[in-house]
């Protein structure tokens, strides 16, 4: 096992030495990482600052709701968040270069450029999730400290399935690969807030195409033992992980799909 | 020719240079659209959302002005240019900002006209696909007579401009820096909220809008949309242009300043 | 392909390390055209190639810029699926197989880095030793070798992006050869290198050669890198290929001139009727004469002896035909048959 990983070892550690090694950039990106968290989090605060309530959720349940997904988002894009530069890739030769070496394609994508920095972010949602935990009634199960687990490494499951799906569709989409920017922001801008508040097409297309209901706003319902809007029902809060499975299944799918594009086996 | 007929006529040649350059990236002007639609999509709910929450009111909004404030919003993200751009920047650290020097053009004017064209490029197709979402999906709430339209119009180049001039200081700081990322990743995260871009200013609790009213900020999103949509019209309408012009002037002229002194330690230094 | 023909084919060419039959790729290329109607058209990028390379050997494998030497590299490696036809490396298929085969072989393209640009070399070769999954204590010798013989020592320890070409290349090489590859594969290693560094890759290529056997395949637009490094020449052109054999073979077959420049000790009369030779060019103090001949209608030492009666030659070089020239003059004078 340790020997089967030794190449990811070897390539993560020399990607974090090298980000290191220019602090007064890396000191600047990670305050720039923590200050997009912050404002993020400053269009909740706002809009609670004149409503009690949205979407049925107070201040508190919705700063969780917002932590958890932010929690999972930035997580995924720290870790896979480059992979949607797969034009850059391209262009510069790099993906040439994974496919001359004896490892899989997508793992050396994946690995290649783990952006340390943007652990400001994460570290943002981990401060507001510690400080929201505490301020919501929540009764406290050995069930429920599960699902706030399984619902955290979900988030970034999925997600990290939301990039390389992105990945994959710019092996056609070169010029307009931000299309994409679509469903990975957009999925994360969407799972910020609860799902109840949109319409039902957009409620349904935020849940079962895009699954970003599920990274927030199912697990905080289950949590608060809250009932789902129509079409949500709260037991999907325990889902995460299945529908983790399913994206990353998709994901998988389209970027084989993807390199048989690219190394013109495909169409 | 006079001085300043020539003048102009170098700054159109920019100007169409920067529409010409911008208008080759068809497939990429349709990509961004389409994004800047589907966040529209979810902005507008949590708008609606909000306002409901609030009781049908908020802070002057109804459901139907506030989504058409939030449609606005992703009309206006491209052609302002709120997340910028950092060719100069690039141009710094490459030395090629010394050929800009070399050109018979003041630089930022130049720049500017570019800027301008690509602003004029933008405006219909990342501006419009927004619009006609919104009108088919929450549907817009938009003055019937014509004048909001001719002030908005004039609001939306100041705020143009004005975007160009801040991002203009952001990519000065490349004399400076050696990376940027992180400066434009904190301007675009304190830009987006202050410009109304997440949320209306006028949404903000009383010591963040006193904040945002002492930053060029609002003059960017807010300003044009409250011309526009005649949320402030007459005395009120030319009073926000005129905020958006004392801003523009200074923010230009902090721009030269700073330009100035780059390429002074750029002599120096020798790059 | 399927694993069958691979089979087939490494038992058909027993010591081939490359066989490549009737390969072909197309590429369907848009043009914008008008603002609604985009032209599509194929091209053969490249065209029922066969050819096949024995282990140890040394083939140059020469062409105009688009002439599919890029194409052929990338179906050679696993990077591209050929459109039809079959090639077989290392007895491997190599998209199928693609993980197998990056172990046997290395590769530099000489314009793409495969290095990491924040790195120092000394850090990008323990990576890749973890990637090729390197045996602890042998890939460290190997690498020293490497640092060594390639004159990588005073900048292992300095970041990628702050090397110069030459430097780069070198460090490219090397890392392309810290697995011990049967096969190299070349990509313009020499090109933008001045003469100095040019002269020290070739002496470390064909010294690698003759310690280790590595076979090698090397694109160029350099005839002294064919000169030197190879003893085989295979020309294509528009895909197709045009010539496989030795380079007097090639010059001889188009005719190509070579060029003898002659510095004399004293003042020369114009050496207009040298045999078989033109004078191209002729400095008015005649100091400096330039001669042009085709090798097969005479030789350098005939030329010589010839020269050596008309005034005392105190320094002479041979500038030999551009590689371009000759392959033009090769699809010239091949093109009639090619319709």
């Amino acid at each position: 096992m340790a020997e089967a990983l030794r190449p990811y070892r070897a390539l993560l550690g020399s990607r974090l030495r090298a980000q290191m090694a220019y602090r007064r950039s890396f000191a600047m990106d990670a305050i720039g990482s923590i200050a997009v968290g912050m404002f993020e989090f400053a269009e909740i605060y706002v809009i609670f600052a004149k409503v009690e309530f949205l979407g049925g959720l107070d201040f508190a349940a919705a700063a969780l709701l917002f932590a958890l997904a932010n929690l999972g988002f930035s997580l995924a894009d720290m870790v896979v968040g480059h992979a949607d530069q797969l034009p850059t890739y391209l262009r510069a030769g790099t993906l040439d270069a994974f496919l001359l070496r004896p490892l899989p394609v997508l793992t050396q994508l994946i690995t290649s450029d783990i952006a340390l920095r943007r652990v400001g972010r994460a570290g943002m949602a981990v401060v507001v999730l510690a400080i929201a935990l505490p301020l919501n009634d929540i009764a406290w199960s050995p069930a429920k400290v599960g699902l706030l687990v399984t619902a955290i490494s979900a988030g970034v499951s999925i997600f990290a399935a939301l990039f390389v799906c992105a990945a994959a569709v710019q092996f056609w989409l070169i010029e307009g690969s931000e299309f994409t920017n679509a469903f990975t922001y957009g999925g994360s801008y969407a799972s910020q807030y609860p799902a109840s508040i949109f319409v039902l097409p957009v409620r349904v297309l935020f849940t079962f195409v895009i699954p970003a209901a599920f990274v927030g706003y199912l697990p905080t319902l289950v949590l608060l033992d809250l009932p789902g809007p129509p079409g949500l029902p709260s037991w999907l809060g325990w889902c995460g992980p299945l529908m983790a499975v399913v994206t990353w299944g998709v994901a998988l799918i389209g970027w084989r799909a993807g390199i048989r594009h690219y190394t013109g086996a495909g169409s | 020719m006079s001085h300043a007929t020539s003048f102009i006529a170098l700054f159109c040649a920019h100007v169409a240079m920067g529409f010409r350059r911008w208008s080759t990236y068809r497939l990429a002007t349709a990509a961004g659209a389409f994004t800047n639609s589907v966040f529209g999509l979810i902005k507008a709910y949590i708008t609606i959302g909000a306002i409901g929450a609030a009781g049908g009111s908020l802070a002057g909004y109804d459901a139907a002005t506030g989504a058409t404030y939030a449609w606005l919003v992703q009309a206006l993200i491209a052609p302002v240019n709120i997340f910028g751009w950092q060719e100069l920047a690039l141009r710094i650290r490459s030395g090629d900002v010394a050929v800009d020097l070399a050109r018979p053009v003041d630089p930022q004017l130049a720049y500017l006209a570019a800027d301008l064209g690509r602003a004029a490029y933008s405006f219909i197709p990342r501006g419009a696909p927004p619009l006609l979402v919104g009108a088919a999906v929450t549907g817009l709430t938009l003055p019937t007579s014509p004048l909001p339209y001719v002030l908005g119009a004039i609001s939306v180049w100041l705020a143009v401009m004005l975007s160009f001039a801040c991002q203009w200081l952001v990519n000065l700081a490349a004399f400076w820096l050696l990376d940027l990322r992180g400066v434009r990743t904190l301007y675009m995260a304190v830009s987006s909220v202050l410009s109304g871009m997440m949320v209306p200013v006028h949404w903000f609790p009383g010591w963040l809008s006193t904040v945002a009213a002492w930053t060029p900020g609002p003059s960017l999103i807010q300003a044009p949309i409250d011309v526009v949509t005649a949320r402030a019209d007459g005395v009120d309408a030319l009073a926000i242009m005129g905020t958006q012009a004392v801003w523009l002037v200074a923010m230009l002229a902090v721009g030269q300043l700073v330009f100035l002194a780059g390429t002074r330690k750029l002599v120096v230094q020798g790059g | 392909m399927s694993m069958a023909i691979a089979v087939a084919h490494a038992d058909s060419a027993t010591d081939a390390i490359i066989d490549v039959r009737s390969l072909s790729r197309r590429f369907t290329v848009r043009s914008p055209g008008g603002r609604l109607r985009r032209t599509k058209k194929t091209v053969d990028a490249v065209d029922a190639l066969t050819f096949s390379m024995q282990r140890g050997a040394a083939i140059g494998y020469i062409g105009a810029n688009g002439a599919g030497k890029s194409t052929t590299i990338k179906m050679i490696t696993g990077i591209l699926v050929p459109s039809s036809g079959s090639v077989v490396t290392c007895g491997l298929d190599p998209v199928r197989q693609r993980k197998r085969l990056a172990r046997r072989i290395g590769v530099v393209f000489g314009q793409r880095t495969q290095l990491w640009w924040d790195l120092p070399l000394r850090e990008s070769y323990r990576t890749l030793a973890a990637i090729h999954r390197l045996p602890g204590d042998s890939w460290v010798a190997r690498r020293d070798e490497l640092i060594d013989r390639l004159d990588l020592a005073s900048f292992v320890d300095t970041p990628v992006r702050q090397l110069s070409l030459g430097q780069r290349i070198r460090g490219e090489i090397a890392a392309a050869l810290l697995h011990s590859p049967e096969l190299l594969i070349l990509d313009e290693p020499t090109i933008g290198l001045d003469v100095l560094s040019k002269e020290r890759l070739r002496v470390f290529l064909a010294e690698q050669r003759a310690l280790h056997g590595t076979s090698l395949l090397l694109t160029t637009h350099d005839m002294d890198d064919v000169q030197r490094l190879t003893e085989r020449l295979v020309v294509v052109d528009h895909g197709q290929m045009i010539y496989d054999g030795d380079l007097p073979g090639l010059v001889h077959r188009v005719g190509a001139e070579r060029v003898m420049v002659l510095d004399f000790a004293a003042p020369t009369p114009p050496l207009e009727d040298v045999p078989g030779t033109r004078l191209v060019h002729s400095e008015p103090d005649g100091m400096r004469q330039r001669l042009s001949f085709v090798p097969g209608h005479t030789t350098a030492g005939a030329v010589l002896a010839s020269v050596s009666a008309r005034g005392e030659v105190r320094d002479l070089s041979i500038e030999e035909p551009d590689i371009e020239d000759v392959v033009r003059r090769l699809y010239l004078s091949t093109e009639p048959y090619r319709q």
